[in-house]
């Protein structure tokens, strides 16, 4: 149960650009959240709900963006979902497949109002 | 309403990052070698490294973060060795994080270090969120937790170099399958390399002590080249 700490990282991340950017509105944040990134997007929602609950980020929404674990073919260069486990090619077959991206845990972009 | 967008990019725990990736310049400029140890509580983190102290040379500058939410006893059962340890108490968190180490070895000349285990809090899940500036991740998963493991918790099985699989000693007793818990791992992380080991009877120590020496060589080595 490491959510509550990401959402307090996540909720200073944001806080530290808003400062850049005359302290407009924040409306929303929203984070990039991979298969294996070992957070939980329920716990990590609730986490947030809690730390801005009575703050003026009570009305900040969180958004998240789930990324699957996808891997890329050496052979014909496929890029795919892995599903169960399974790290073959499903279009060429091939078991030369490498990991590509799954594993983010990251601020894309933020919203504020226009002040 | 009219509102606009900011792109970050960044990760979010971009301050850990920042204070792992600086530590790693420092191990790799000093040629240490750093080991980041997880498991769950009681697969076997300080009994692996009790035996690994026992038999390492005492040439070997070696030191030892241990790391748990209360009490020191794991690093008391590691000073008998006359290696450097030291405890981290986190009060409560459930993983070590880079500010953690940075703080631990803050009075430490690293040059002085060939080899630095960091034994993490007792946790498959947490702890595989936090770089901590190690040169790899090793999991270790005892016969007495369930071959699914590594399907369970993909995500520290998909980020460590090594799985030690301990406890092997126990195999006649339960129902594991050493074949099936090593296919689960590899379906994971194809690329894991895995060691069977005992502390109890030293089953495959020798396998896991020649695995570290030729890691500590490559660090050194490649310190060579970064000099």
């Amino acid at each position: 149960m490491h959510e509550l700490s990401i959402a307090a990282a996540i909720l200073e991340a944001a806080q530290r650009e808003v400062a850049l950017h005359q302290n407009a509105p924040l409306q929303k944040i929203v984070v990039r959240l991979g298969e294996l990134a070992a957070v939980d997007a329920e716990a990590l929602r609730f986490s947030f709900e809690m730390i801005t609950k009575a703050t003026e980020f009570e009305p900040v929404e969180l958004e998240l963006e789930f990324i699957f674990r996808t891997n890329r073919c050496a052979g014909c260069g496929a890029e795919f979902a892995v599903k169960d486990m399974e790290f073959r090619c499903p279009v060429c077959g091939s078991q030369d497949t490498s990991f590509l991206r799954g594993d983010e845990l990251e601020i894309a972009y933020l919203e504020l109002e226009d002040v | 309403m009219i509102t606009h967008r900011i792109q970050i990019e960044k990760k979010v725990l971009n301050e850990n990052q920042r204070i792992a990736a600086d530590l790693r310049r420092r191990f790799e400029e000093s040629g240490t070698l750093v080991l980041n140890l997880i498991s769950s509580p009681g697969s076997g983190k300080t009994s692996l490294l009790e035996c690994t102290l026992a038999c390492l040379p005492r040439s070997t500058r070696v030191a030892v973060l241990t790391g748990d939410i209360q009490t020191e006893n794991d690093a008391q059962r590691l000073q008998r060795f006359g290696f450097l340890v030291k405890q981290i108490t986190t009060g409560g968190t459930c993983h070590l994080d880079a500010r953690m180490i940075e703080r631990a070895i803050a009075s430490w000349d690293l040059d002085d270090l060939d080899l630095l285990f960091i034994e993490n809090v007792g946790n498959l899940v947490c702890p595989s969120s936090y770089d901590l500036g190690e040169a790899a991740k090793i999991v270790i998963l005892s016969v007495t937790e369930g071959e699914d493991k590594p399907l369970k918790y993909p995500s520290i099985f998909f980020k460590s170099e090594l799985m030690v699989l301990n406890k092997v000693d126990l195999l006649p007793y339960v129902p594991f399958s050493v074949a099936v818990a090593v296919e689960n791992a590899k379906r994971t992380h194809p690329g894991i390399e895995v060691i069977l080991t005992s502390c109890t009877t030293d089953y495959g120590l020798n396998g896991w002590l020649h695995w570290l020496d030729s890691r500590v060589t490559t660090a050194r080595n490649s310190q060579a080249v970064l000099v």
